[in-house]
């Protein structure tokens, strides 16, 4: 399994120090806009400088190297358990390498035993479809963005938000409001409409797979993600919340059906450091292609 | 880019407004969740560290050991500093703290004890760890690293044009009040739209 170890630690290595150029061309088009001389472009031409630093020093774009989330495509009969091993041992090397933070910490005792492995870290998510291909993408959650994400229950009387689209759309825009720049922004948003508390923020969190580039296939969210975006980008909270044009790099919207007494909508917010990579893997394990 | 040279008088601090873009040279202490609690319930600080005049740094680095013994810094951007509120403000007090740096600014608590001790805070540009941490040109030492981990520990850093916008200054000026009351009124215009008007 040596050959599937190495292409997780590359994996590992590719996410935490290079940005996908789906979010690289955002961040330029947004440095673009905002007006010269204000803290608002100082801190993108940082941003800029950092995101080219990472790459070329092979290092951590941000020190917060986040929640290690995996989402596994595998074909019928793969050995789901050898994989989970291996995506351990693969976030120990990667630990060690520096690729990673130690920075999984013991809920009950504070303890950082420094592996990044323990109970639900890193998490894996596994898909059959019925191709012969194994898919692996990786996505690392920081801890700031991580702690401005927001569940709503519908109705909420305080934001006039009622169980309809508008609601929606209420509650999303004061998710934006409330995190102003505590998540680092520019920001990207992934929101799930409906399901249960838990399948709510897990769609949500799986919006952040999909390309800034893309476009909704359903009019109806197509038309919200359009209407969030461009409605927080006129709120002037801005880069690092300094005041500015760009709030939101993307809105991702997602829809899972609920029961008739529920009505949550769930807010992930991922920041301005998203990353995401994934591969294919060939019957050696070993990389084909890059996802991103 | 005013330069900004720790230690610091109460009269160099005091002179910083919202909105000036500043270098930070000098020793820096990181702090964050575990230590701003335990010093907020009464612990000392280790031999070594004195925050008297200088910063308070939120940030949990990456640091490597060298064959040699020493570290070396490879990632350090500010993090999250509202979850330090409810004790910053002691702790600026208590410890004689003149500058705050992290991101996200903080709140009321914390910006009145700016007023009263002659303090501000400074935000860092989050993410931005490769870039900060070419301003780290060495790592001094380490205290607590096996009591609170390598995240949480107290590093002393010596930085070189940290660079820096402040955005709560010592005459009770806050840039992330003045963002979140812009943006709440522009948010509630939007909304009173009638949808399709």
């Amino acid at each position: 399994m040596s050959a599937l170890l190495d292409s997780l630690v590359e994996l590992i290595r590719r996410t935490s120090a290079e940005i996908p150029d789906d979010v690289n061309a955002a961040l330029v088009r947004s440095l673009e806009e905002e007006r010269q001389g204000t803290i608002a472009a100082s801190a993108l031409k940082i941003i800029e400088r950092n995101i080219e630093l990472a790459k070329r020093k092979s290092q951590p774009i941000c020190q917060d190297t986040g929640s290690i989330i995996f989402y596994v495509d595998v074909p019928v009969g793969y050995d789901q358990i050898a994989f989970e091993e291996v995506a351990r041992a693969a976030v120990t090397a990667a630990t060690r390498k520096g690729y990673l933070r130690q920075n999984s910490v013991d809920s009950i005792t504070g303890a950082n035993d420094g592996t990044n492995v323990g109970p639900g870290s890193p998490v894996v998510h596994f898909h059959q479809h019925r191709s012969p291909e194994v898919a692996a993408r990786l996505v690392l959650k920081g801890g700031g963005c991580e702690n401005v994400g927001a569940q709503y229950s519908l109705p909420l009387e305080k934001l006039h938000a009622n169980r309809d689209l508008d609601g929606c759309r209420r509650v999303i825009l004061d998710a934006v409001l409330q995190a102003q720049g505590k998540g680092c922004g520019p920001g990207i948003l992934g929101v799930c409409l409906g399901g249960d508390r838990a399948t709510g923020y897990e769609f949500s969190k799986q919006q952040f797979l999909r390309r800034l580039d893309d476009r909704n296939p359903d009019p109806r969210l197509d038309a919200l993600e359009q209407d969030i975006l461009k409605t927080a980008n006129e709120l002037g909270i801005g880069p690092m919340g300094f005041g500015g044009k760009t709030t939101l790099l993307g809105v991702k919207i997602c829809a899972a059906n609920r029961l008739p007494a529920s009505f949550f909508v769930s807010v992930s917010y991922m920041c301005w450091a998203y990353r995401r990579q994934g591969v294919t893997l060939g019957a050696d394990s070993a990389i084909t292609g890059w996802l991103y | 880019m005013i330069p900004l040279t720790a230690p610091f008088t109460e009269e160099t601090i005091r002179q910083l407004k919202v909105g000036d873009e500043v270098a930070i040279t000098g020793v820096v202490f990181t702090g964050r969740d575990a230590v701003h609690k335990y010093l907020h319930e009464g612990g000392e600080l280790p031999p070594g560290v004195n925050l008297r005049d200088g910063l308070i740094y939120h940030c949990g680095p990456v640091m490597m050991k060298e064959p040699d013994g020493s570290w070396r810094c490879t990632a350090a951007g500010p993090t999250t500093s509202i979850r330090e509120e409810p004790y910053q403000a002691h702790i600026i007090g208590a410890f004689g703290v003149r500058g705050v740096i992290g991101k996200g600014g903080m709140g009321e608590r914390t910006l009145a004890a700016c007023r009263e001790h002659g303090c501000v805070y400074l935000h860092g540009v989050g993410g931005a760890a490769q870039v900060l941490a070419e301003c780290v040109r060495k790592v001094r030492n380490v205290y607590f690293l096996e009591k609170f981990g390598s995240p949480e520990a107290i590093w002393e850093l010596e930085v070189e044009n940290f660079p820096a916008v402040v955005t709560m200054d010592s005459h009770g000026g806050s840039l992330h009040r003045e963002v979140y009351a812009a943006s709440q009124a522009a948010l509630s215009a939007r909304l009173e739209t009638p949808a399709g008007a």
